[in-house]
């Protein structure tokens, strides 16, 4: 069936007849471009949705200390719950698995001087997975790291934002800056894609931070990253689990709302996900409604081409073609059609959602696209629908019997 | 070469049937030349096309060069047309988007010779007919009797042991119609067997035998002398 010459007779079929073959592969062709750009929308709504989650991580669960609010086991309403160092290893232990990133914190405001420019500042004790937590890229120097941690070294990374104000012309990498008195080293500059609020932060090695403010292992609150491979109920599962564990472990009843609270990102990401799932349910039906009249259309136009070329069919007939080769030739022309046509418009759609991505952003679209596993899937969807589209003339045509065809006209 | 007995043939018509051919005996040697001629609607060009498997016929008996005709499958059908007969039209039936050469090289191609090959063959017989240099011309490039001439080229190319003509010359003027007869005739010198339906009294005598049709069956059966047609060229 894939002899050279039965490709040669289809392409001097489809050449010789070019209108024909543009006009069947215009269908397609129209019907592929308004899939592509229905699907490319619909991404782009959804990287709408995605980054109004911030570029946090957005597998994110934070853990607060509060007040008890009832009695339980003997222990009175009212008491406060902290969190030390210990508890951050006790969630690795206990869910290690499942934790992809954690960090214990402690937040202060401090009043930060260099030379003549004072300001005032929040200042966060982490450890060095906050960089990946927070998605914190590192603009000049280096971030804090675990040595730092260990040896409770006096070094700051800051923001770009407590740059721009202490350091108007000289390079703050190596410069000494006064925090609530005591003198720290700056290690490195970073930014934040959340912007200004979050970059006008100062980061310290945790253990630093609780030194200097207390001498103690207390920790404000808990921030980790679950597992990415989790889906969003798992993940809320997850959660759940970790709320329940750390009330057994600091004897809080289990009803007790304000003594651990736990924030999971993924209470937003299931509902953008069930959004954006339901959107593609839409435009997967809306785009293969199109394919398929584009499939009736291509079915339509090839069962005329056979009308056309009953005569010629006939003539091959009474020549010696076999049924088989007959049909060979109708469907094969019908694929290539197909999927050439179907293929540029796609690349049309492509082309098109690159030049409108810019001013599509306004109506809330933002980086339109098609991806690599559509483009495959479309175009065996497309060779697919080819066949589909040409099987039924193609029988037909195999069906013509030559002395009808060849009855002189 | 060829025995038909007791051939029936009818076609329905809405609700009744028209009996086309009723009940023809009629063998054919190898080398004849055979004119079959009759009025229209005389069946002779069923008859014809029933020999050249284009058409089934009701009842009777076929037999081609030993081999029985009935109950063909497509399949079957498609490999005795292209092995046992080449097809000579009235109105040529060349394929309109492939030049003479291609046109010619077609009943090789069905029969799966490669490709260097066919168009030698293809070649061979254009030169024959004394279109060689017109190979590369789309049909609608050419005259009536050259196409009719590429026609008999793409018959003969796959070597058929009987040729089927249809109305040959009923599209061609009279000289161009003694010409490809005398073209015909030279195939038959050469030993083809030779089928051919035809309503012109002259191009029949030009063959050896003519068989007369008349409401389906046959009314006379006479070998003739042959006219040759080269001296009307």
């Amino acid at each position: 069936m894939f002899d050279l010459d039965l490709w040669r007779e289809i392409f001097q079929s489809i050449n010789k007849n070019r209108t024909r073959s543009l006009l069947s592969g215009f269908t397609v062709a129209f019907a592929i471009l308004l899939f592509a750009i229905l699907f490319g929308i619909a991404n782009g709504l959804k990287n709408t949705f995605k980054e109004a989650f911030g570029t946090d991580a957005n597998n994110s669960i934070i853990i607060f200390p509060g007040k008890t609010t009832k009695p339980y086991k003997g222990l009175q309403s009212g008491r406060l719950i902290q969190f030390k160092n210990e508890d951050r290893d006790y969630i690795l232990d206990e869910f290690g698995d499942n934790v992809q990133y954690i960090t214990s914190k402690v937040n202060r405001t401090a009043s930060v001087a260099y030379k003549g420019e004072k300001n005032t500042y929040e200042v966060r004790g982490v450890y060095p997975e906050y960089m990946f937590i927070e998605n914190n890229k590192v603009k000049d120097g280096r971030y804090i790291n675990q040595s730092d941690v260990t040896n409770r070294t006096k070094i700051v990374v800051i923001g770009q934002t407590v740059e721009d104000d202490l350091f108007k012309k000289e390079n703050p990498l190596g410069k000494y800056i006064n925090i609530g008195g005591i003198q720290y080293k700056i290690v490195g500059v970073f930014t934040d894609d959340e912007g200004d609020s979050e970059e006008r932060v100062i980061y310290m090695p945790i253990s630093t931070t609780q030194f200097v403010y207390g001498n103690n292992d207390y920790v404000d609150l808990m921030h980790l990253t679950y597992n990415p491979e989790m889906n969003s109920d798992e993940a809320l599962a997850f959660g759940n689990t970790i709320e329940s564990k750390l009330k057994q472990r600091f004897s809080v009843a289990r009803n007790d709302q304000r003594a651990i609270r736990i924030f999971n990102m993924a209470q937003g990401t299931k509902q953008v996900d069930i959004m954006t799932s339901s959107l593609t349910v839409i435009i997967l039906v809306i785009g293969f409604g199109t394919l398929i009249a584009g499939i009736v259309g291509i079915s339509n136009i090839m069962i005329f081409i056979v009308k056309e070329r009953t005569k010629e069919i006939g003539i091959r007939k009474a020549l010696g073609a076999s049924p088989r080769s007959i049909i060979a030739i109708i469907l094969l022309e019908s694929i290539i059609i197909t999927a050439i046509a179907g293929y540029v418009g796609l690349l049309l759609g492509v082309g098109v959602l690159e030049l409108a991505a810019p001013s599509l952003e306004t109506y809330f679209i933002k980086d339109p696209g098609v991806s690599n596993s559509l483009v495959v899937g479309a175009t065996i969807t497309l060779i697919v629908a080819g066949a589909i589209a040409g099987y039924l003339p193609a029988k037909k045509a195999s069906q013509i019997k030559p002395i009808v065809a060849l009855r002189n006209d | 070469m060829l025995q038909i007995k007791n051939l029936h043939k009818s076609y329905p018509i809405g609700d009744s049937s028209l009996h086309v051919l009723k009940g023809i005996d009629l063998s054919v040697t190898d080398g004849e030349m055979v004119a079959i001629m009759g009025s229209s609607g005389s069946g002779k060009s069923t008859l014809l096309n029933i020999i050249g498997m284009l058409d089934e016929a009701d009842s009777g008996e076929y037999v081609l060069d030993g081999v029985p005709i009935k109950n063909l499958t497509e399949k079957k059908a498609a490999i005795y047309r292209n092995k046992f007969l080449g097809f000579i039209f009235q109105s040529f039936n060349l394929i309109n988007y492939k030049n003479a050469l291609e046109n010619v090289a077609l009943p090789l191609y069905y029969q799966g010779l490669k490709r260097k090959e066919r168009q030698e063959k293809a070649l061979f017989h254009l030169e024959k007919v004394g279109l060689k240099e017109w190979a590369h011309h789309l049909p609608n490039e050419l005259s009536g009797g050259q196409k009719q001439r590429v026609a008999i080229a793409r018959a003969l190319a796959a070597n058929p042991k009987l040729l089927l003509a249809d109305e040959p010359t009923g599209a061609l003027d009279t000289k161009t119609s003694y010409e490809i007869m005398a073209f015909i005739q030279h195939l038959n010198d050469e030993g083809k067997t030779i089928l051919m339906v035809t309503h012109e009294e002259d191009i029949a005598n030009m063959c050896k035998r003519i068989v007369r049709l008349k409401d389906g069956v046959i009314m006379e059966d006479t070998k003739v002398d042959q006219v040759r047609a080269e001296q009307y060229v």
